[in-house]
């Protein structure tokens, strides 16, 4: 979880960088978040939460764009995305 | 089960927490409900906004959707069934630097509260009015509402809902609103957009947002929550300024989305002012001077 | 043109010019109505002259919204008015409850005239008294003032707003059709002489202020929208905070928080007028218009050597039950007027507690009770 490679087509595509929190106590399970990440970079955990809820999990952190979609269909302000510090990096590195 | 430690202790707060009462998160809305989304894109509205948060009050009625008002970290005014318009009718006029954003249910704003939409509307209060129309009675069990689709099954209709249902752009349309925009949980960033550009514009505003009420609505219709939202996906049909006459819900035909009006005319307060204020009145009523 | 919100002077005005007179004195700058005789003239007036005083007034498109809008305005932290009659008073029920239990000030005003329902709209009526006391659902402490003439009107409004901002209450003046309509000398004060109170106003951290907790008098200060407190405001049930909590215990707490502040200020609260009590046997208990039937009707009686009184209730709610148990232990009996066919009644009679007769001279309401017919009573009941 903490370095992510850098992607082989780094310098060719302009991609943004998420990391993903969960709150996970939050979660009441409903699957936003999973179903419409446009990058299937989440799915239901296999843990419960404290309400007996599966929260969703992080499966392909690399993945993430840090689009916010799932931070902002999330009906119980359980999961967001902040960018990731590797997408500054990787900017500096290009310029 | 174990669980793995972060690298910071402290997981940090979700982006709106700031404007929420977290001391009451979990809030009441059902899994899959889709008023927390609605929800949650008003409060990142006001936070994009740039208007000043203090200056801000959100006003709800009675139902599911009403439930708002409890979880902004805003002055915030949970009312009676119906009557939240002129609530916050009766704050604007009293301290006219107020912004106010009513957020209720379409029971609560067009079947019992009909009348205030409707007046408030002709006066172009100066308020943002944002619905969350999930088709029916939420709160109460799943009774039919002045929205709910013509045949769609409800506990009080239960062979199928004999009435037509509301038009509501049109009816903001038509009762002098001077911004209305319609959209669903699905299209957040519209609907965020939306909502901020009805805040920071005067008058009265009036935007829906469909949203899923899975625990009644879908239930009783055979639409699982995600049904809802695929519909919302494959039905929507994104048409800006879109005569108002065309806009009733049909998920068959599909439904139109969009910000459909966007005009100025005089705020209630801007007419009062001009006409009634002190400098003005003794031109205006002769027989006072005497 | 600006002009002052206290017209000092003598004036020959209605009672409900009066009232409205009364309302800007006492610094009402907020009224939200809707046309309905015979409270319609407070109305038209409050058009004019809120305007004049930097206020506003609105129509509203019913009673409901209102009702609704003033506590509202409130809330913004401007007093506020509005003023109807019976079938606009039964609309503004259930937001008077919302009043109630978000202690919210406010002042409402019932002109009352015949009922049920459409009754008979220009002619007054006493009939709205019980309503007053019990109209909006569950169990609830109110305060409601009777006045008497519009020189009274005027006053008791000036009364009624300082009582439910000391108190965080809607206050309810029930005057009638008689009064509303009737024109007398009415004397405007200075403004200096004018005692005003305003809401307590809360201290110290904002983040930690909680708009119910109660403070020494039982009322907790009440800061205004906008100013930061981030107020959570509910008619559900709720803690010190604000919170809805639905549990047994929180709803005993505020029940207690909204009766206990009026039940502990009796003497603070309620007012009386008295004539020729002092020595009476028999004791007339009356109110507003049928006050003025009751005096005229002592005079007349104690010319016949009947021991006649009257204790006039300037304030009906919170009812003056002390001053009618102390006098049932000492009198021959109680006679009550009013134009209802006997709701005080029922109050004097639980109040006297089988102790002495109780009689009522009572009227279903289109006119005034004369004087003769409540000397007849007297003659013939004792
Ligand atoms: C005067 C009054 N009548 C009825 C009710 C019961 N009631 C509570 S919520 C509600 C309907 C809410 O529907 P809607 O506004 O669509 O909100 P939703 O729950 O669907 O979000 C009703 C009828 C009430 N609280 N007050
Ligand atoms: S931010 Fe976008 S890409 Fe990343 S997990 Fe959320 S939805 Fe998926
Ligand atoms: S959208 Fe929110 S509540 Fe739904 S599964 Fe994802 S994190 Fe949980
Ligand atoms: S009943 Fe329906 S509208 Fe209410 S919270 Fe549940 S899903 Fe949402
Ligand atoms: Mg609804």
């Amino acid at each position: 979880m903490e370095f992510w490679r850098i992607p082989l087509d780094a310098d060719t595509i302009q991609v943004s960088r998420g990391i993903v929190h969960i709150l996970e106590d939050r979660c009441k399970g409903c699957g936003y978040c999973i179903e419409y990440c446009p990058k299937q970079a989440l799915e239901f955990s296999a843990n419960f939460n404290q309400k007996g809820y599966h929260p969703p999990c992080v499966i392909k952190p690399e993945e993430c764009v840090n689009c916010h979609y799932c931070e902002i269909i999330c009906p119980e302000f359980a999961i967001f995305s902040v960018e990731s510090l590797q997408t500054t990096e990787l900017k500096q590195v290009r310029t | 089960m174990q669980k793995i430690p972060m690298t910071s202790n402290k997981q940090p707060d979700h982006p709106l927490d700031d404007l929420i009462r977290t001391d009451r998160i979990p809030h009441i809305w059902c899994p899959g409900c889709g008023i927390g989304t609605v929800f949650s894109s008003c409060l990142a509205a006001l936070k994009g906004s740039g208007i000043d948060l203090q200056k801000t009050v959100m006003v709800s009625g009675i139902g599911c959707s009403g439930r708002a008002a409890g979880y902004v970290k805003l002055d915030s005014f949970h009312t009676t069934h119906g009557r939240a318009i002129p609530f916050a009718t009766g704050l604007k006029l009293a301290n006219p630097e107020l912004n106010i954003v009513v957020f209720s249910g379409d029971g609560d704003l067009f079947a019992i509260g009909g009348n205030h939409f409707i007046h408030a509307a002709r006066r172009n209060m100066d308020m943002t009015v944002i619905c969350v129309n999930n088709l029916n009675y939420g709160m109460t069990g799943g009774q039919v509402a002045a929205t709910t689709p013509h045949l769609a099954k409800s506990t009080t209709t239960p062979a199928g809902n004999p009435e037509t249902p509301f038009n509501l752009p049109l009816m903001a349309y038509a009762c002098g609103a001077t911004y209305v925009a319609r959209w669903t949980m699905l299209h957040i960033r519209d609907l965020t957009d939306s909502i901020t550009e009805a805040i920071c514009k005067k008058g009265f505003s009036f935007i829906e947002a469909l949203s899923p009420c899975p625990v009644n609505y879908g239930r009783r219709n055979k639409q699982k929550p995600l049904d809802m939202l695929k519909l919302y996906q494959e039905k929507a049909i994104i048409k800006n300024d879109a005569d108002p006459s065309t806009l009733d819900i049909d998920f068959e035909k599909g439904i139109i989305l969009g910000k459909f009006i966007d005009l100025d005319r005089p705020t209630f307060i801007e007419e009062y002012d001009k006409i009634y204020r002190p400098s003005r009145l003794q031109e205006n009523v002769p027989e006072l001077n005497s | 043109m600006t002009k002052p919100a206290v017209l000092t002077g003598e004036y020959f005005m209605t009672g409900d010019v009066a009232c409205a007179e009364g309302a800007l004195a006492a610094g009402c700058r907020f009224f939200g109505g809707y046309p309905i005789t015979p409270a319609t003239e407070i109305a038209e007036r409050m058009a004019i002259r809120l305007p004049q005083v930097e206020g506003c007034f609105i129509q509203m498109e019913d009673e409901i919204g209102a009702m609704a809008a003033i506590l509202g305005s409130s809330w913004a932290g401007v007093k506020s008015m509005t003023a109807t009659s019976g079938p606009g008073f039964s609309l503004m029920m259930e937001n008077i409850g919302l009043g109630i239990c978000t202690e919210t000030p406010c002042v409402v005003v019932n002109v009352q005239r015949g009922g049920p329902s459409t009754g008979l709209p220009t002619q007054g009526a006493q009939g709205d008294m019980m309503q007053a006391r019990w109209g909006s659902h569950g169990h609830y402490e109110i305060i409601a003032l009777a006045p008497s003439s519009p020189q009274e009107i005027f006053y008791l409004t000036i009364t009624a707003f300082n009582l439910s901002e000391k108190y965080r209450l809607p206050v309810l003046i029930m005057t009638d059709e008689i009064i509303g309509h009737m024109s007398e000398k009415v004397i405007i004060p200075e403004a200096k002489s004018i005692k005003l109170a305003s809401r307590p106003r809360p201290k110290g951290r904002k983040d930690r202020f909680k708009p119910f907790a109660p403070g020494p008098n039982g009322v907790a200060p009440m800061p205004a929208a906008g100013e930061g407190y981030n107020l959570h405001i509910t008619g559900l049930t709720h803690d010190e905070k604000g919170y809805p909590v639905m549990d047994v215990e929180t709803q005993t707490e505020m029940m207690a928080r909204i009766t206990e502040k009026i039940q502990k200020n009796l003497d603070d609260i309620i007012q009386t007028d008295s004539y020729l009590l002092d020595d009476a046997e028999i004791v007339i208990v009356s109110y507003g218009v049928s006050a003025r039937t009751s005096m005229a009707a002592v005079a007349e009686a104690r010319k016949l050597g009947i021991k006649a009184g009257l204790l006039r209730l300037v304030t009906i709610w919170p009812f003056p039950e002390d001053q009618i148990r102390k006098l049932a232990d000492r009198v021959k009996g109680f006679v009550t007027v009013e134009i209802n066919l006997g709701q005080i009644h029922r109050e004097v009679e639980r109040c006297a507690g089988g102790k002495v007769p109780i009689f009522l001279v009572g009227h279903s309401g289109g006119t005034i009770i004369h004087p003769d017919e409540v000397v007849k009573m007297l003659k013939e009941a004792f």
